[in-house]
């Protein structure tokens, strides 16, 4: 606690300035956090690979921009292609085999899937830190130093999310996810094809992925290990905003990220994710719906 | 009957006689493979204690570090022998294993919620280790001290890796009793019920809580005295290998491939996913890295959708079904 008076006391621009890093790391995993949130928190199947979908998007934009040469717009889209591609698949060969076992066989056969993308990038492309070498503007506000990069995914969190939300409420394929998740059975008696509704939603997840994967591959370095390192945070923030819901995770991703980016700061990066874990670990007892759920 | 009783015989006589048979120089690397499948053998026999029920852990690094890093630490620093930081170290883990299982038991935690609220545990010990640098290195690891002679029993060092072996053979053993004593006790048939609905499991008068506790903290001490015995083995520590969700879910594949409801399911897996890596790695050495898991990850993922009770298990039944169909033609 001493380290975080002292901070403030002698070097409040410091402070400012990860609370802002904190803001814009909110937005990466806002946007990570989004397609899971579709999958985990509207569908209820747990997808343990998801961020390593991510992370093979990030490699096509990769690959595509850096040695093949194109515009990184359209490298942005087949990101998003290949997303689609990925979510569908995912959904068709793994988890309908094993839709009807219980949750925690999808988090294994997943968690399978995991091991296997994780290990085919080490084997294919060696555990290298590859980055598109693309210089974007540092821009100063008031003495502090903020990436332009992460601005803009911040900027783009905030449209897909609200784009997002009006699909879930306002369309009938939208209403229709919403009511699978609520009853698998149910659907089939209304007239309604679940196979269908399950393909469409894990095609918008994977699109989802890509869009993430566009985005974060203009600031972060790709490598076969990207999965691992955000993909327990991006799960833990779907829990915290209650399943599903949008906006709690929108919210859930900045306190993590702000408790991150301070606790970095003031300890070490260690000591911040640390907190962040703690938390969620006792919120998830205190508060089972997440964090804007009425107490029961 | 007694067909197994002489097959299981035959099995301990060849595995105790294995460090003596000459193999023309490979015996040293033979034994050293050896250990690792029956130290993790253990150790996953440990962590289907509670995964066999339902209760999905992806954080059993937690319990693998803190036992492992409680007796180097009680070594280094203090000169505490293993012998007793052993004991230490179980008492450590299964108070960190009731700290968690508690409120989850409480707050009705089950399921992949379980599973994510383990794997947060594991990363947070796996964390912990590496902001506490100061003591424990950070992610460099740490080295046991050497006890300075090639063989002591003060500080369980022993430059002939061939003490381990009987070592790891009997803690092996030992884990493969309590399995077989809990596959037989009432406790199974409580803990099943649970699996199957808390609710109903309750209202015939089942204690849920105590027995999910107790079922947690068993698994949590074995697989405390696993990280022990593996540390102080190897006579490294790092916090990558023995905490954190990596190691938590090569336990949890390597018991889920060989199959969890058998005796002898997490041995099968362990063997083979070891096994498997280590062969690769002999063919192709370091051209191939990464190429062992491939080829396990997609073992993994068909087994699950198609063999759920694991290689060993589907054909433990096959051959069951077979002896029966033959009883009653």
């Amino acid at each position: 606690m001493s380290n975080l008076v002292d901070l403030v006391a002698h070097n409040p621009l410091l402070l400012m300035e990860a609370a802002v890093n904190g803001l814009l790391l909110g937005g990466v995993l806002a946007l990570l956090a989004l397609g899971l949130n579709l999958i985990f928190g509207v569908l209820d199947i747990v997808w343990i690979v998801y961020v390593d979908l991510v992370m093979l998007a990030m490699y096509l934009v990769y690959f595509l921009v850096q040695v093949y040469g194109w515009p990184l717009w359209l490298g942005a889209l087949a990101g998003v292609a290949l997303g689609t591609l990925l979510g569908v698949a995912v959904h068709l060969l793994i988890i309908t085999p094993i839709l009807a076992s219980p949750p925690v066989n999808q988090l294994l056969a997943t968690g399978g899937l995991l091991f296997f993308i994780q290990s085919l990038a080490t084997f294919l492309w060696t555990t290298d830190h590859r980055s598109i070498r693309l210089s974007l503007p540092t821009i100063e506000i008031g003495g502090m130093f903020v990436s332009f990069a992460r601005l803009i995914a911040f900027v783009l969190a905030v449209l897909v999310m609200i784009g997002l939300y009006v699909f879930l409420t306002r369309t009938y394929v939208g209403t229709a996810i919403r009511a699978v998740s609520q009853d698998r059975g149910a659907m089939a008696l209304m007239g309604a094809d679940p196979q269908r509704i399950y393909v469409v939603t894990s095609a918008v997840g994977g699109a989802l992925a890509g869009v993430a994967a566009a985005l974060l591959s203009i600031q972060y370095s790709v490598h076969p290990h990207f999965g691992a390192a955000f993909g327990p945070i991006t799960f833990m923030i779907c829990v915290l905003g209650g399943l599903g819901n949008m906006v709690g995770a929108f919210i859930a991703s900045f306190i993590l990220s702000e408790i991150i980016s301070i606790g970095g700061v003031v300890w070490s990066t260690e000591m911040g994710y640390v907190i962040a874990f703690a938390l969620f670990i006792v919120l998830m007892f205190v508060r089972p719906g997440g964090i804007l759920a009425r107490r029961q | 009957m007694t067909g197994a009783r002489v097959l299981a015989a035959l099995v301990l006589l060849v595995l105790g006689m294995l460090p003596w048979v000459p193999m023309a120089g490979m015996r040293e690397y033979v034994v050293f493979v050896m250990v690792q499948i029956l130290i993790w053998s253990f150790i996953g026999q440990a962590w289907s204690l509670m995964g066999r029920f339902g209760l999905v852990s992806l954080g059993h690094g937690a319990f693998l570090g803190v036992g492992a890093y409680t007796t180097t630490l009680l070594w280094n620093f203090y000169g505490l022998t293993p012998w007793l930081g052993v004991f230490v170290a179980i008492a450590a883990a299964v108070a960190l294993a009731l700290v968690v299982a508690y409120p989850c038991s409480r707050f009705g935690i089950v399921g992949h919620y379980f599973a994510l609220v383990t794997l947060a545990v594991g990363e947070v010990i796996r964390l912990l280790l590496i902001a506490e640098r100061d003591w424990t290195g950070g992610s460099l690891g740490l080295t046991v001290k050497p006890a300075g002679t090639d063989a002591s029993l003060f500080a369980l060092q022993y430059a002939d890796k061939r003490v381990f072996y009987y070592g790891a053979l009997v803690v092996w053993l030992a884990g493969l009793w309590v399995w077989r004593r809990l596959d037989r006790s009432m406790a199974r048939a409580a803990m099943e019920a649970i699996g199957e609905d808390e609710t109903a499991a309750a209202s015939v008068g089942i204690r849920v809580t105590r027995f999910k506790l107790g079922i947690t903290a068993l698994s949590a001490a074995l697989t405390a005295v696993g990280g022990v015995l593996y540390a102080q083995y190897i006579t490294y520590v790092n916090p990558e290998t023995l905490a954190g969700v990596g190691v938590s879910l090569r336990i949890v594949f390597a018991v889920v491939l060989g199959g969890m409801y058998s005796l002898f399911g997490p041995t099968v897996g362990t063997a083979l996913t070891i096994a498997l890596s280590e062969y690769l790695r002999i063919v192709f050495g370091v051209k191939l890295i990464g190429m062992a898991e491939t080829i396990y990850g997609l073992v993994l993922v068909l087994c699950i959708i198609f063999l759920p009770a694991g290689i060993y298990g589907s054909a433990r039944d096959l051959f069951r079904r077979r002896a029966a169909v033959r009883v009653a033609g």
